[in-house]
C-alpha cells in the first residue's frame, strides 16, 4: 500500500488540463459547498478564481480562526550540515557548487541551540543536506539526543530515510518530518535532480508513506513553486495530503510554499509565482481543509507575511539562519537561499502581538512522546 | 437566587461553567475572559505550559484563589502516554485532578474510547481524580463510572465546531442514568446552546472556543455565565413539559364505553 497507485491515477497533462478548464460556475459551486472536494479544490487553484480572491481570503480567515484561534506557532530552522551528495539545479548546497563544507559538532550544536533558545525558541527543525556517510542516521540520532533536554518540538528536514530508520529516530524525540517532494512532474523532477540518491523520483514519493507506516506524529509536504507549473502540482500536493490524511490518521500534516528564491550561482524560476496567486493556494487549502497547518518561512518578505499572517497561515519562522553554525558558530558560511524577511523573532512576535495574534512558543511537550 | 451547588470529588463549585484556556489571542485577555466567566475550574493543556518555569505565560495569568487547575492530556494518542503525562502534570502542577483526553485522530480530535477506559481505570488506581472527554455514548460512560471517575464529559458536538447539542438525544440518556456529575464538553458555540445543555440536567458545560473566537471574549464570557446560571435555575426549577398534541378527535376512540 503506497500512494504510487494513486499518483500514477492521474496523468500530469489531464490533470493540468482539467484545472484550466475550470469556469466560474465551478468556483462558485465550490466557494458555497459545506465540505469542498479535490475537484472543488481544482476550481478555488484555477486562474476562473482569481476574481474570487477576497471572498476566499475572508473564508480562510474564518476558517483558520475558529480552528486555530488567534494563534501563530513560531519555530526555527537549525541547519546542521551543508554537506550534499545530490545536484539540485536550484539549491545552494548542490554538490557541484564550491564552497567550503561545514556539518556542526555536537558543541557546535548546542552553541547554535543557545541561541535559540535564549531567542524563546521551543520548537526548532533540524536541517540537512543528503551525505549519508557522515551525516547519516547515527550523526541525526546523536543530534536529537544532544538537542533533546533543550527543546519541546523537534523537527527534521533531512534526506529521506527507511522506515526503519524513522523508527530508530521517533523515540529520540522526534515529533515531525518535513519532505517536500519539489515537484510532481516526474520527467521536470530528474531534470532538476541529475544525480545522487534525490534522483530518486519515487523513493521520495513513498516517503511520507515509510513516515506514516513509522507512526510519525506530523509529517509536512510542500512543493518548490518556480520549477512546474503551481496549480497542477498543488493538486498534487493536495491529492497526496488526502490519500495520507485517510491512510495514517493519527498523524498531523503542515504544508509549505516555498518559492523558488535566488540562491549561488543557480536557475531562475521557470514559472514565476506571483503574490496574488501565492495568496490564492493558501486561502485554496485552507478551504480545502481547516485543520491542516499551514507554514511561511522567511523566504518571503516582510510585507507579504504581515498580511498572509492573518489569512490561513499558522506557522511561522523566524530570525532564520539557512547556514550551518549560522546563528552563533559560524555567521558567514554560506547560506542555502537568501532570506527576506531578517526581522528577529521578538519583533514577528510584536508585529504578532500588534495584530492581535499570540505567538505561540510551546505546543508540545516530549513527555507526551512515548 | 442561587442555584445548588456542584460537588464533583467532594469539591464544591459556586460556577456550573468549568473553561479552556487555548486560542487566545493573548494571555491577559484569556485571564481577563475566565475571571469574567466565574469560573473556577479551567483546564489547561500540559503541552501549552513549561511546567518547569513558574513565569510561564500561561500559568502566570491564571494564578488566582478561584481558579482551581484542570490539566489536561491533550496530544497523547495512547493510554501509556496519558498515564505517563498525568503523572507529570501531577507533579508539576500539584493538582491530581485531571482531564483524561485520548484523540489520536488530530483532525477532528475525536476521542478513543478504548485507550480512554483503559487509562481512567489505571488513572483512577494511581489516585488521580480523573474527568474523561469522551463521546456522547451512554454505555462508555456506565464504564467508566464503574472503573471510578470523577465525572464524565461527553461531547456535544466536534470539538472547536460551535455546532451546539448534536448530541442530544445521547445525552439525555447519559444524564438520565449517570451517577457521577455530567459536564458537557466541545462543541458548545454560543450561551443557548449552554442553557440548552442546562436545562438537560448536565452538572456542568465545559467551553472555550466558543469564548476564545468570539468578537469580544469578555462579554461573551459574562453572556455564558448568565446562561449557564438560567439553565441550571430552569432545570431546578421544573420547566413546565412543552405541549404536544392538544387536538381532540371529533370522533372520540372511547366513546363506545357510554357515559358511566
Amino acid at each position: 500500500m503506497s500512494f504510487r497507485p494513486v499518483f500514477e491515477a492521474y496523468p500530469w497533462d489531464e490533470v493540468k488540463a482539467g484545472i484550466y478548464a475550470k469556469t466560474a460556475a465551478d468556483v462558485e459551486r465550490a466557494l458555497a459547498a459545506p465540505r469542498r472536494t479535490l475537484d472543488d479544490f481544482q476550481a478555488l487553484i484555477s486562474p476562473a478564481a482569481a476574481p474570487y480572491l477576497e471572498q476566499m481570503a475572508q473564508l480562510s480567515q474564518h476558517l483558520t480562526r475558529q480552528r486555530f484561534g488567534r494563534t501563530m506557532q513560531l519555530f526555527a530552522p537549525l541547519y546542521l550540515s551543508n554537506e550534499c551528495q545530490n545536484i539540485c539545479t536550484y539549491c545552494g548546497f548542490s554538490m557541484d557548487n564550491k564552497l567550503r563544507r561545514r556539518t556542526l559538532s555536537s558543541v557546535e550544536i548546542l552553541q547554535e541551540a543557545a541561541v535559540l533558545k535564549d531567542w524563546g525558541y521551543e520548537h526548532v527543525l533540524l536541517v540537512t543536506g543528503e551525505a549519508n556517510q557522515t551525516v547519516g542516521v547515527e550523526y541525526l540520532r546523536n543530534a536529537l539526543r544532544t538537542l533533546r533536554p533543550h527543546f519541546a518540538h523537534l523537527a527534521m528536514e533531512v534526506q529521506p530515510l527507511d522506515q526503519t530508520d524513522y523508527e530508530q529516530l521517533i523515540p529520540e524525540g522526534l515529533n515531525t518530518v518535513l519532505v517536500y517532494q519539489e515537484t510532481y512532474h516526474q520527467h521536470d523532477y530528474r531534470k532538476h535532480h541529475p544525480k545522487g540518491r534525490k534522483s530518486n523520483f519515487y523513493y521520495r514519493l513513498d516517503t511520507p508513506d515509510r513516515l506514516g507506516r513509522a507512526g510519525i506524529h506530523k509529517m509536512g509536504l510542500g512543493v518548490l513553486f518556480g520549477l512546474e507549473d503551481w496549480r497542477t502540482d498543488s493538486f498534487f500536493t493536495a491529492l497526496h495530503l488526502d490519500y495520507l490524511e485517510r491512510t495514517y490518521w493519527q498523524t498531523k500534516y503542515s504544508l509549505s510554499f516555498p518559492r523558488l528564491r535566488p540562491a549561488e550561482g543557480l536557475l531562475q524560476p521557470k514559472v514565476e509565482m506571483t503574490d496574488r496567486e501565492l495568496v490564492q493556494l493558501i486561502c485554496a487549502y485552507r478551504l480545502l481543509n481547516q485543520e491542516v497547518e499551514l507554514s511561511l518561512s522567511t523566504r518571503e518578505t516582510p510585507l507579504f507575511r504581515d498580511h498572509v499572517s492573518q489569512l490561513g497561515i499558522t506557522t511561522m519562522s523566524a530570525g532564520s539562519k539557512t547556514n550551518p553554525g549560522g546563528y552563533a558558530v559560524e555567521p558567514e558560511s554560506l547560506e542555502q537561499f537568501e532570506i527576506s524577511d531578517e526581522r528577529s523573532p521578538r519583533e514577528i512576535a510584536a508585529m504578532l502581538r500588534c495584530q492581535g495574534y499570540e505567538p505561540v512558543w510551546k505546543d508540545w511537550d516530549l513527555a507526551l512522546q512515548s | 437566587m442561587m442555584a445548588q451547588p456542584l460537588v464533583v470529588a467532594g469539591r464544591t463549585f459556586t460556577s456550573r461553567l468549568f473553561t479552556g484556556t487555548g486560542k487566545f489571542s493573548s494571555a491577559a485577555l484569556m485571564e481577563e475572559t475566565l475571571l469574567a466567566s466565574g469560573s473556577e475550574l479551567v483546564t489547561v493543556a500540559l503541552k501549552r505550559v513549561d511546567v518547569g518555569n513558574d513565569q510561564d505565560d500561561i500559568l502566570r495569568h491564571l494564578q488566582h484563589p478561584q481558579f482551581s487547575l484542570l490539566p489536561n492530556t491533550s496530544g497523547v494518542r495512547t493510554a501509556r502516554e496519558a498515564v505517563f503525562a498525568a503523572q507529570l502534570a501531577r507533579e508539576a502542577l500539584e493538582t491530581n485532578w485531571l482531564k483524561l483526553e485520548i484523540h489520536p485522530d488530530p483532525k477532528y480530535l475525536l476521542p478513543d474510547p478504548i485507550e480512554t477506559l483503559k487509562a481512567a481505570e489505571e488513572l483512577v488506581k494511581l489516585g488521580f481524580v480523573v474527568l474523561p472527554y469522551i463521546h456522547a455514548d451512554p454505555v462508555l460512560c456506565k464504564r467508566l463510572e464503574e472503573v471510578g471517575v470523577a465525572a464524565v464529559m461527553p461531547l456535544g458536538a466536534p470539538i472547536g465546531s460551535n455546532q451546539g447539542l448534536r448530541t442530544r438525544d445521547f445525552l439525555e440518556i447519559i444524564i438520565g442514568q449517570s451517577k457521577v456529575p455530567v459536564v458537557v464538553d466541545a462543541g458548545l458555540g454560543a450561551p443557548s446552546h449552554a442553557a440548552e445543555a442546562m436545562e438537560l440536567g448536565a452538572d456542568a458545560v465545559l467551553v472555550n472556543t466558543a469564548l476564545a473566537v468570539a468578537g469580544n471574549p469578555v462579554q461573551m464570557a459574562h453572556a455564558f455565565r448568565l446562561a449557564v446560571e438560567a439553565g441550571r435555575l430552569a432545570y431546578e426549577a421544573k420547566l413546565a413539559a412543552p405541549v404536544r398534541n392538544a387536538a381532540v378527535a371529533s370522533s372520540p376512540l372511547t366513546s363506545f364505553l357510554g357515559e358511566n
